[in-house]
């Protein structure tokens, strides 16, 4: 049992003066669908879950726990892969999940207004009728909530063209831990003073509560097309990745799976994929249907001229959408194949691809675990599949071994430990890799402007400097960093 | 081209000694955006260790611009980064010897386009382009920064996607260097459009922001639109078959020498934006009516920046445009000690306070460029 700095029952009593009853919850069963985000191998109960559904309600909790010193971790649908939104057990896990309505569809300007727990698929649907969408799809987009996109800057396959969600976000209300309300920016393209809009987006819950967010809508391209790739060697893949950029076209999606992927995808959706290559690669072209076209032809030859074994435009919508439901449903895929998986994220600088997939598959021999990679292609972003069996006493310890392992070669070879997913609790060690101790102290500073007592999702994303020293006293072996052999950026 | 220079640990000592005597400094590139913020009134002379609490003292100046070269630029990794004392026009000469560009379309506001990158990114400033393709900040993927404390800090990287921390390079872009000194920029870059052609329509104000609008909501390749003295612009960019396609859709006139056009209004070498009437900028949301503000205007941007030459007084503007759900920039004229830029509510501009002390604690760097009180 923790001790608590608090009184436990005044919070309760405090709580439920706030929220009807049926909105706190206390008891293990009630509390046991919270103990843990997408990343499952991290649990614990969080002492009390909220349910607020009024931002008034909210900024009521926040300031009873700001009275009395209790921590507080947000939480949307809990579809987050780094443990962003793991519980603490002596703190109040604030769910958003009330928070689904879409408040205002503004056609004229092309946004949305919408609350923090509207689901990111939700409101391209509900903006469809107009010929608008919301551009970035992270591969839970019907599960995930728009306000844990904007805490993790979520991406997608279409980041290359379409930007993250730093980039399709315009305006967000955003409670400070003290429950003073925020507008941060609004329905206009940019304002007034700092970006905190860039500074609070993908900052996982640490800076403030989002309870309201205005995103950018696009038309939907006039017409949407996929050529698929299969090269017999991923070096090939990947070149030809950058000679299809070279060419001057910027794909809306570009990626890229090797064999135990395009094998396990295959098996579970059967998209048509030739399993016996040794990557392919998807990429849609779209734009008005001019263009496409003209592209289409040019990414054609491109890519044979690249080495591709085989080059199949899809014939007709279904069997675009064929294509990529495979590349969408790639990490059920593999779960279909393992007890467990355990899905990396990090970013490369794409020249390097080769390098880093044979150094993956060197790793993977060593620790005798199997690993399928997809690739966001177009923007250098790696997702290995680790498969594991948690079961198995030990292995779970050797996959996070593992996967640190690939995390540090991410950065030794000039690229970032997370591009999509976040840190979370899952790769804080790593942060002390990427960031030296004065730029992690600079961000704790950030934090502190925000939230200076530290309540907001504590010990996530940001590892204390103490921290780092017990991670570096195990990781780096007498001064010498891993991967020594690589030139570093 | 730039000579390749590193003078970082130079500009640390400096900041270094400027924390030990108190006295604060103003960054400077090539000086081409001083008419850009606030100009606090200066003091000759320095008043030993009080000057840091005198409002005035806005220090010595602290130059940049032997900072300079680029670092790495990979044009299949679509990615530059280069020192902030390079020169803007440099850096897209040699992006386009790859066919490639700054997808934000910078203004040169120096008479011989002598702009440094640092400069424009500090400022945030972006051209015709930013609606379609992106803002200075949105291609933005990492920062080296000298902070006010001295210390020399990396964020972000040189990759597309990247969230390991928080967003502190892209809350350095429009932060006028108060919360540190750039010293090297890593940017996104693109292709550059095989071709661009401007169609022009006669109408009126009211017409033409419907009209950007609602081509704005359809799958068109638009990279401008700008509406001036009864003229609509549009731009678009692409493949000839596109451009043929696109451009019978939207009708109009070819304008001929467009980029001509173009780069006047970015500039601000337009007639427009002749003469020494106050000129504001004002960002509103894209489709918001015409705002009741006697003046002339320049409409671009899709129709979410407008820029008003008016000799009304600051709190009128001001009042009309947050009423249309906007706010203001007076960009140039008037008076340059007085609220450059929007005021802020009282929680944002606690917030900002407590997070320029967090990167300069001893407020010596780019004193009262931005807001008066720090």
């Amino acid at each position: 049992m923790t001790i608590l700095s608090f009184d436990k029952q005044a919070l309760l009593t405090a709580l439920r003066g706030i929220l009807p009853a049926d909105a706190v919850l206390c008891e293990t069963e009630d509390l046991r669908p919270y103990e843990c985000d997408g990343l499952s191998a991290y649990r614990e109960l969080p002492m009390i879950v909220c349910l607020p559904h009024t931002i008034e309600q909210v900024q009521a909790i926040l300031r009873v726990c700001y009275k009395m010193q209790v921590p507080v971790v947000a939480r949307g649908a809990g579809t987050g892969l780094s443990g962003g939104a793991l519980p603490l057990e002596n703190g109040v896990l604030l769910s958003l999940a009330k928070f689904m309505s879409i408040l205002e569809i503004d056609t004229a300007n092309r946004i949305a207004r919408v609350q923090p727990g509207v689901r990111n698929l939700a409101i391209s649907q509900a903006v469809a009728p107009h010929g608008l969408y919301y551009a970035p799809d992270p591969s839970s987009q019907i599960a995930c909530t728009i306000g844990g996109n904007v805490a993790e800057n979520s991406g997608g396959v279409h980041c290359l063209k379409y930007g993250l969600t730093v980039h399709n976000v315009l305006g967000l209300r955003v409670l400070a831990m003290d429950g003073e309300l925020l507008e941060i920016g609004g329905a206009t393209l940019d304002s007034p003073g700092y970006d905190l809009l860039a500074l609070m987006t993908g900052s996982e819950g640490l800076l403030g509560v989002i309870v309201e967010v205005t995103v950018k809508l696009l038309p939907k391209p006039e017409r949407a097309q996929v050529v698929l790739a299969a090269f017999d060697d991923v070096v090939k893949a990947g070149a030809a990745v950058g000679d299809i950029i070279s060419a001057g076209i910027i794909p809306g999606g570009l990626e890229m799976m090797d064999n135990p992927a395009i094998r396990a995808a295959e098996a579970f959706v059967h998209a048509g994929y030739p399993v016996d290559a040794a990557a392919i690669l998807l990429c849609e072209l779209d734009g008005t249907n001019e263009e496409v076209s003209e592209q289409i032809l040019r990414v054609r030859e491109l890519l044979q001229a690249a080495g591709a074994t085989q080059v199949r435009t899809a014939r007709d919508e279904a069997e675009r959408l064929k294509f990529w439901a495979g590349r969408k449903a790639a990490f059920p895929a593999i779960g279909r194949l393992s007890p467990d998986y355990y899905c990396m994220d990090g970013t490369i600088p794409r020249k390097r691809l080769p390098e880093v997939l044979k150094r993956i598959a060197e790793l993977s021999a060593e620790y005798q675990l199997p690993v399928a990679n997809v690739f966001h292609a177009g923007d250098g972003n790696l997702h290995p599949l680790i498969l594991y069996d948690a079961n198995k006493p030990g292995e779970l310890e050797r996959t996070e071994e593992f996967g640190g392992k690939i995390l540090e070669l991410c950065i030794a070879v000039g690229g970032t430990i997370t591009g999509e997913h976040g840190v979370g609790v899952e790769k804080i060690g790593q942060m002390c890799v990427q960031f030296a101790p004065q730029e992690l102290a600079q961000f704790h500073a950030v934090k502190h402007a925000f939230d200076p007592q530290g309540l907001l999702n504590p010990g996530k994303a940001v590892p204390t400097l103490h921290r780092c020293a017990e991670f570096g006293a195990m990781h780096v072996h007498k001064g010498t960093l891993p991967f020594p052999e690589l030139e570093r950026f | 081209m730039d000579t390749n220079t590193d003078i970082s640990s130079v500009l640390q000592e400096k900041v270094l000694d400027a924390i030990a005597q108190h006295i604060p400094v103003q960054i400077v590139g090539r000086n081409t955006k001083a008419f850009y913020g606030r100009t606090p009134l200066a003091v000759p002379g320095i008043l030993p260790s009080t000057a840091l609490a005198h409002p005035c003292v806005v220090g010595e100046h602290l130059s940049v611009a032997g900072h300079c070269g680029v670092i790495s630029y990979e044009p299949t990794e679509l990615v530059i980064t280069a020192r902030a004392g390079s020169s803007l026009s440099g850096i897209e000469a040699l992006l386009a010897t790859q066919g490639q560009m700054l997808p934000f379309e910078p203004p040169y506001f120096g008479a011989h386009a002598e702009d440094t990158l640092g400069g424009t990114i500090a400022c945030g400033f972006s051209g015709p382009r930013r609606p379609y393709a992106g803002s200075a900040r949105d291609v933005v993927l990492g920062m080296k920064v000298l902070t006010g404390k001295g210390e020399i800090l990396r964020f972000g990287g040189q990759v597309m996607k990247n969230v390991a921390g928080f967003d502190v390079s892209r809350l350095m872009v429009g932060a006028l260097g108060t919360l540190g000194i750039l010293l090297e920029i890593s940017l996104k870059v693109l292709p550059k459009a095989m071709l661009e052609k401007t169609q022009v329509f006669s109408c009126g104000a009211q017409e033409a922001i419907r009209r950007m609008n609602a081509w704005a909501g359809q799958s068109l390749p638009l990279s401008a639109a700008m509406f001036v003295d009864g003229q609509l612009h549009m731009r678009l960019s692409g493949s000839h078959a596109g451009l043929a396609e696109a451009c019978k859709k939207l009708g109009g006139e070819v304008l001929a020498h467009e980029d001509m056009l173009w780069a006047s209004v970015r500039d601000h070498k337009h007639a427009f934006f002749h003469g020494d009437t106050p000129l504001w900028r004002v960002s509103v949301p894209s489709a918001a009516p015409l705002i009741d503000i006697p003046g002339s205007w320049l409409i671009e941007w899709g129709g979410a920046q407008r820029w008003l030459k008016t000799a009304m007084t600051s709190e009128a503007v001001r009042e009309r445009v947050v009423a249309a759900k906007g706010h203001t920039t007076l960009f140039r004229g008037d008076d340059p000690q007085g609220k450059i830029f929007h005021p802020l509510s009282p929680a944002l501009m606690a917030l900002h306070q407590r997070l320029k002390a967090e990167f300069d604690p001893h407020g010596i760097i780019n004193r009262g460029r931005m807001y008066a009180d720090w």
